[in-house]
């Protein structure tokens, strides 16, 4: 299968590892991957901040860049929720029919990661190996947005050496939500210091989840308290396997 | 037309209301407290019904054709109410609300009035125009007298008290009802307020209450409430007048079926309430003689013309979207400046208000949709807060609002390949005064509200999209150690760091 990479404008700039680990693990499962260099920004935060207006050129782009794609992948569950959430209403205010119909033959090609790897894959081990104590956050738009339910962590319960640990609260909201951790910083930071201390409580050394927004948020926090603890997105876990990693090279 | 909720039009922005409540590490832990024990409960309660979602998607329904049809529905009730002996008032603002109920207090020669719980009657700030009026309001919801007693205010739709704990009840009570010795055991608590109240329920001849349904076909008035003390207000007086919003009407009364076993689950996690009294107009010789129902506009027909956010006026006053809300669990309502908090309070403040004021709440969210997947009426809440930015950015803020730049400026770099790719060299240029052994600390404007308490890492060296194309022009195939090599990198730079 082609697998059109949406990378997201921050994993682009902040976060190439997540994106190069999305590429390792597509590839060496077999299908291929397309990088539209065109691509920028599905336009989440202008939308949910309220700036809609200027979302819409950045819908329109998306779905131009995308829309011959075979499947699509974006490892960020925020970014896919404002596309299969927004989108179609967008484009119905937008009185652009050619527009609509683009979106709507569009969606069903769209997957977020584990997504891509269970539904359209229809895997659920894809030989990884990570030996670490591990502990998975769900995040806000992946569980009640788009629903994944377990999805991801039975990707992880099938990676070989893992010690995969519950988080409690494992879908309470971390407190990131885009702008809001700036507009209402403090607030914010209130929201993060319980979610730190849910990850600290497991005692993993990893967090992860399938959002990389949401993991530099808590990241950020336990980073700043030098917790030693430290955060790598579902694809760094899922891309390496065994023959990857030579003794101790993840310690 | 002067609308009012409550305080809100001169409240302080959320942000700034809630750095006191921040730091109230008692407060921070009853709402805590209680919010988790009455989400758990309510999580018990939802999954032994396996209707559950088709009762949510009836309830939501329902009102969604009662909004439609609301203004027939409204004159049903008129005329249903009055054919009952009731009488039927319409009140367009808060200030007409409080006009028509003094009035028909002082037309009976009352000067005190006994109360139920309702969050209309603080919308409107029934309690200072009743004292304004020379007229005494007792509050009898033991939680509403906690919060009366204490000169406090309400903190939680259905549990105004939420940010009390027993032992800062006892001392409410101690001082204020002249019990010295009062402990701190709940039955002792109770008795005590029992004791105050009982003489109250005697003694005074108007009852004030809000309502949780009107039924239009009957022109029924239901409450539902767990003490019994509402139950005293509605029968024992002479006089009953009861507030309500005009959202709060229900066409049938079959389809309290739907809504009696929605909300007790959702509001305190039970399968029924308590106290469940529903009375229709007047009956000779039993219960009150005179019945009024006072019905509140106050902004609402301004949310009823806005189709996008016309849900808002489905909310059946459940609490349930505070209590699982994780803003909300770090302040406790008051932050939000308005008798609604939590959620709804977030879209419901706004708009009464027109956007005029309040234009920090739907700002209060992290939109993380735990209200929505609660609501027993399937109000989008996230959606309306969306949508209630968009009205605040395009009414209020000014093109040169240091955000409103930011937004300009980032939409044009995204709208094109070019400026994006030149925005990412640039800021990897830009950062370095800032960077200090691979992290950033202190960022400068707007972000330093990150990096108060977050750190964030240096851009790297590389984008995705220069790997991606200095790998095409390579031709290397995607070695499995890149990655690899990133995260020993990420692995190194951590146990140098922490
Ligand atoms: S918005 Fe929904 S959950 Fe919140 S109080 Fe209203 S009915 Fe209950």
């Amino acid at each position: 299968m082609r697998v059109s990479l949406f990378i997201t404008c921050y994993n682009d700039t902040l976060f190439p590892a997540t994106g190069q680990a999305v590429v390792h693990l597509i590839e060496r499962l077999g299908h291929t991957v397309e990088f539209p260099l065109e691509q920028t920004c599905c336009g989440q935060m202008h939308y949910n901040t309220g700036y809609q207006q200027e979302a819409i050129p950045l819908m329109r782009r998306f779905v131009d860049i995308f829309r011959d794609a075979e499947a699509v992948c974006i490892p960020s569950s925020s970014c896919v929720a404002m596309i299969r959430d927004h989108y179609p209403k967008m484009a119905a205010e937008s009185s652009d029919p050619g527009l609509t119909r683009a979106v709507d033959e569009l969606l069903p090609r769209i997957y977020e990661l584990t997504e891509l790897l269970v539904h359209c894959f229809g895997l659920e081990d894809v030989g990884a190996y990570f030996p670490h104590r591990v502990t998975y956050h769900a995040s806000c738009h992946s569980q009640r947005s788009l629903h994944l339910g377990d999805l991801p962590l039975r990707l992880l319960r099938n990676v070989r050496g893992i010690d995969l640990v519950d988080l409690p609260n494992i879908d309470r909201c971390c407190g990131f939500g885009g702008t809001f951790a700036i507009k209402m910083g403090d607030i914010s930071a209130a929201m993060l210091a319980e979610k730190m201390k849910d990850v600290e409580n497991t005692g993993a050394e990893v967090v992860t989840a399938v959002d990389t927004s949401c993991l530099m948020h808590i990241f950020g926090g336990l980073h700043r308290a030098r917790a030693g603890v430290r955060m790598a997105h579902i694809a760094e876990i899922l891309a390496p396997t065994e023959s990857d990693v030579g003794e101790g090279a993840w310690a | 037309m002067t609308i009012r909720v409550s305080e809100a039009e001169h409240a302080q922005s959320f942000q700034k209301a809630a750095l006191p409540l921040l730091e109230d590490a008692q407060l921070r832990k009853n709402v805590r407290h209680a919010t988790d024990v009455i989400q758990s409960k309510r999580g018990i309660v939802v999954g032994g019904t396996p209707d559950w979602q088709d009762l949510r998607t009836a309830g939501s329904a329902i009102k969604a054709h009662t909004l439609r049809y609301l203004d027939q529905y409204l004159l049903q009730f008129e005329k249903a109410c009055t054919a009952a002996g009731g009488q039927v008032h319409w009140a367009g603002d808060a200030d007409d609300a409080n006009r028509i109920i003094v009035g028909l207090v002082q037309q009976y020669g009352g000067t005190e009035v006994i109360k139920i719980k309702t969050m209309t009657s603080e919308e409107i700030g029934l309690n200072e125009a009743l004292d304004h009026a020379g007229i005494r309001a007792h509050e009898t919801d033991l939680a509403e007298v906690i919060v009366q007693l204490g000169g406090d205010k309400s903190s939680h739709i259905v549990a105004p008290a939420v940010h009390k704990n027993r032992s800062q009840v006892r001392q409410i009570f101690r001082e204020r009802m002249n019990l010295p010795d009062l402990g701190d055991d709940p039955e002792e608590l109770t008795a005590a307020a029992r004791h105050y109240l009982r003489e109250k329920f005697l003694r005074v001849k108007v009852g004030v209450s809000g309502a949780n349904f009107l039924v239009a076909e009957t022109g029924s008035v239901c409450i539902v409430e767990s003490e019994g003390n509402g139950r005293m207000c509605l029968t024992l007086p002479n006089v009953l007048i009861s507030i309500a919003g005009i959202e709060k009407i229900i066409p049938r009364f079959e389809d309290m079926e739907v809504f009696l076993q929605l909300l007790p689950r959702s509001a305190t996690g039970e399968r029924m309430n308590p106290y469940n009294s529903l009375w229709t107009g007047v009956r000779n010789g039993d219960g009150p003689q005179h019945f009024h129902v006072v019905l509140l506009d106050n902004g609402r027909t301004g949310i009823l013309a806005d189709p996008e956010s016309r849900q808002t006026l489905q909310c059946i006053r459940c609490g349930a979207c505070l209590n699982t809300c994780p803003v909300y669990r770090q302040t406790g309502g008051h932050a939000y400046g308005s008798s609604y908090s939590g959620p709804i309070g977030a879209i419901v403040t706004p708009q009464l208000l027109q956007m005029r004021q309040a234009q920090s709440l739907p700002f209060a969210s992290t939109l993380c949709g735990a209200c929505y997947e609660v609501c027993p009426v399937k109000i989008n809440i996230p959606e309306v807060l969306i949508h209630l930015r968009g009205r605040v950015v395009r009414e209020q803020k000014s093109a040169l609002d240091p955000e409103a730049l930011a937004m300009k400026t980032a939409a044009a770099i995204f709208t094109s390949r070019t400026r994006f790719e030149a925005a990412q060299r640039l800021g990897r240029i830009a950062q370095w005064p800032m960077v200090s052994h691979g992290w950033m600390r202190n960022l400068p404007g707007l972000l330093g509200n990150w990096t108060r308490v977050r750190d964030l890492r240096e851009l790297p060296k590389q984008t995705f999209r220069e790997w991606w194309k200095a790998r095409a022009k390579t031709g290397s195939m995607p070695g499995p150690s890149t990655p690899l090599r990133a995260a020993r990198k990420l692995a190194q730079d951590v146990n140098d760091h922490a």
